[in-house]
């Protein structure tokens, strides 16, 4: 952590710094190099956060089986274990292990940290963008029109609408759709990823990636391919609301924002229609701010799937991390934490490349 | 930034936070604020008054004619029918907003003293120790808070947790999370008031350090506060639900948390039931959806572009960005001829 990565700071959304280089390419590497040295000591303060967190409570073999075994065996598998050397010798051994991709064997089911990252992040991958194309979809054409109703009617139902999608805790939202679509009406399933005929079908498949829709598509049997996808309706919208909330009240913000600018000004001085502005002029620019803003929104998204995956019992990371957590198997609740926030690291980082490509005042 | 509008020192009642933006307020605004207003106002006085609006206790599974039975379905002693461990819903949904007002306040009360302090300290001395503050909170900042919030109740209670304990686990897991909203924001307000006149003057005149901070600094930066504040508190009950849910909540018999019940309630959807998940879930829409409520109108009304449009152009001068839901920088669009309202002075520097 040299002075010069830390100088930079962080670059703040939207609005860049007033220094304005004339360099033009070179500032832009410049730019990514900066933003990328800095994920580095924010991953490492992470997983040293965690690390000492952790630890903390004692070592993971007396928590995970305190009362099953007896204090001779305990003190024997906790010295093969190595946990009985100096905090600190472990700590710089568990570093090591990280940077080479091994997270650990878990205590509860003797499997490899990093198996059950590669097997469930798939699984939480999908729902995550699943999530992402429900916001979207809702978030931005309903925030357009918030935008052009300004303070009307239309505008200020639409916000109370927003809210109730952030107020509503996803599990909740989750719980009353299974209730209606699932119980009382039978439309869609109620948990799962599949069902178990498809599921067979999938696990059967040579390298399957994981992420059920693709292997669904390579499997070609379009019934497996409708079944993934009814599954994946309601846990989709439930996490997706939460973030078409957010989507609505940042395109609604920031739309009323460009619908002010000169451009637009002289656009409407020119006839155009005020549904056109919002259409085509205001809502461009607009759309920036939301891009750093998705980098931000991924952290409530990966938090928000946690409780959606245990909802419907999709059993990706968060499901996983759920059942760790209940058999107090702390080296994989390590290890999952650890790969989330790194996962939250990168995605910011990329987030910021691309918000960078696309409005030149954020570089400098 | 120091621009007064005239001599008049507004009165006291005039100048406290929500009374103030409610004057400012108009239309559809007023009504959002005044709706958010009320229903926090229920949940505050449902909390006070649990003990007596409560048919029975929290964790109460018999009375004199027996056991309450489970899963029995709303009926005319059980208004909201009862739990699957035999519990009645309509009473742990009362006494839950006093876990809940008392998760908030201890939460939001340790992270805003943590917070600031760091804050002011961070960003008025500036250098190294700057500098690594400010990664440290930005790298706690991305992190997922939900997760955070387990780790620290793990590491506070070992993942189960009774009574007192549990109330304080879940409000300390939740301040770990907040401490680096405040701290960004107090410290941004500080670096921007550290380069003011006037606390440049109080260094002339030789005030110590400690004084300028918490007299002339402090003092200034605490405008978005109010704001902060009713964000956050939305967003302790959520986490605390969504602890509860994870099944790191409080032990039933020691206080009623919604998100506790609604992890009991999982099972029960499946087959039919309804008023197990229907009343703690609805009852935690409705706090959030109250104090959101009002943070959204405080956001809004202490941001001139955004505010209501017949008080846009009154005091459009030299402004600063107050809005925390950062917005691209723009001009405000004036639709309708000023109306110039005394509130508007509310929140420009004096």
């Amino acid at each position: 952590m040299t002075a010069d990565t830390v100088v930079a700071g962080r670059p703040s959304p939207g609005v860049g710094t007033a220094k304005k280089k004339d360099k033009k390419e070179s500032g832009l590497l410049r730019y990514l190099v900066v933003r990328f040295l800095l994920i580095i000591p924010t991953i490492f303060i992470l997983v040293t956060m965690v690390f000492i967190l952790m630890r903390t409570t004692g070592d993971p073999i007396t928590a995970a089986l305190g009362g099953r075994l007896s204090a001779d065996q305990l003190a024997e598998r906790v010295a093969a274990a190595g946990y009985d050397r100096p905090l600190f010798v472990q700590y710089l051994e568990y570093l090591g292990n990280i940077i080479r991709g091994d997270f650990g064997t878990t205590i509860s089911d003797n499997r490899a940290v990093s198996q059950v990252l590669l097997t469930y992040g798939a699984a939480t991958l999908e729902l995550a963008f699943y999530a992402l194309i429900v916001a979207f979809i809702v978030g931005i054409p309903l925030g357009m029109i918030a935008a052009y109703y300004r303070d009307k009617g239309q505008d200020a139902s639409l916000r109370v609408m927003a809210i109730l999608f952030y107020a509503t805790p996803v599990f909740f939202a989750g719980l009353l759709m299974k209730l209606i679509f699932s119980v009382w009406l039978g439309w869609l399933p109620t948990n799962g990823r599949a069902s178990t005929r498809s599921d067979l079908l999938l696990q059967a498949l040579p390298d399957k990636v994981g992420i059920y829709v693709i292997d669904a598509l390579r499997l070609g049997n379009p019934q497996v391919i409708g079944d993934v996808l009814v599954h994946a309706i309601l846990p989709a919208i439930t996490l997706g609301l939460l973030t078409a909330g957010i989507f609505l009240r940042l395109v609604r913000a920031n739309v009323i924002g460009t619908l002010s600018l000169d451009y637009v000004e002289s656009a409407r001085s020119r006839g155009v229609s005020e549904f056109r502005l919002v259409r085509k002029h205001a809502y461009r620019p607009a759309l920036i701010p939301i891009i750093t803003v998705i980098g931000l929104q991924i952290a409530l998204l990966l938090g928000g799937a946690v409780l959606t995956e245990t909802t419907f019992e999709w059993k990706g990371l968060g499901f996983q991390l759920v059942q760790y957590l209940q058999a107090r198997d702390f080296v994989a609740v390590q290890g999952i934490v650890i790969l989330l926030a790194i996962i939250v690291a990168i995605t910011n980082f990329v987030v910021d490349i691309i918000a960078a490509l696309i409005d030149p005042r954020v570089r400098y | 930034m120091a621009r007064t509008i005239g001599n008049r020192k507004l009165s006291l009642w005039d100048r406290l936070p929500l009374i103030s933006h409610f004057r400012q307020s108009v239309g559809w605004q007023r009504g959002m604020l005044t709706g958010g207003l009320v229903i926090t106002g229920i949940f505050l006085v449902t909390a006070a008054l649990a003990p007596w609006l409560a048919p029975f206790g929290f964790a109460q599974l018999r009375d004199a004619n027996g056991l309450f039975g489970s899963q029995v379905p709303p009926n005319s002693k059980h208004i909201w029918g009862t739990t699957v461990g035999g519990y009645d819903v309509f009473s742990r949904v009362i006494w839950g907003t006093q876990t809940a007002v008392s998760v908030i306040v201890v939460a939001v009360l340790l992270s805003i003293f943590a917070g600031v302090l760091l804050g002011l300290v961070s960003g008025y001395f500036g250098g190294w120790l700057d500098r690594i503050m400010v990664v440290v909170a930005d790298a706690i900042y991305a992190f997922p808070s939900l997760l955070l919030a387990i780790v620290m109740s793990i590491v506070i209670s070992g993942g189960q947790s009774s009574l007192w304990g549990g109330i304080l686990a879940a409000a300390i897991s939740i301040t770990v999370v907040f401490i680096p909203q405040y701290f960004r924001v107090i410290r941004a307000e500080t670096v921007r008031m550290k380069s003011e006149a006037f606390v440049e003057s109080a260094k002339v005149i030789g005030a110590s350090n400690a004084r300028i901070m918490f007299r002339h600094v402090l003092r200034n930066s605490m405008r978005t506060l109010p704001l902060i504040f009713t964000l956050n508190a939305s967003e302790a009950i959520l986490t605390l639900a969504g602890l509860g849910f994870l099944g790191f909540g409080i032990e039933p018999t020691a206080a009623a948390e919604w998100g506790y019940d609604l992890n009991k309630a999982l099972s029960d959807v499946t087959s039919g039931i309804w008023w197990t998940s229907l009343f703690p879930g609805a009852a935690i829409v409705f706090v959030v959806l109250g104090i959101t409520l009002v943070g959204e109108s405080l956001n809004e009304l202490g941001d001139p572009r955004l505010r209501g449009r017949k008080s846009v152009e009154a005091a459009s001068g030299a402004m600063t960005e107050t809005s925390v839901i950062q917005t691209v920088t723009a001009p405000a669009h004036s639709g309708d001829p000023a109306i110039e309202i005394d509130g508007n002075q509310g929140w420009s520097d004096r």
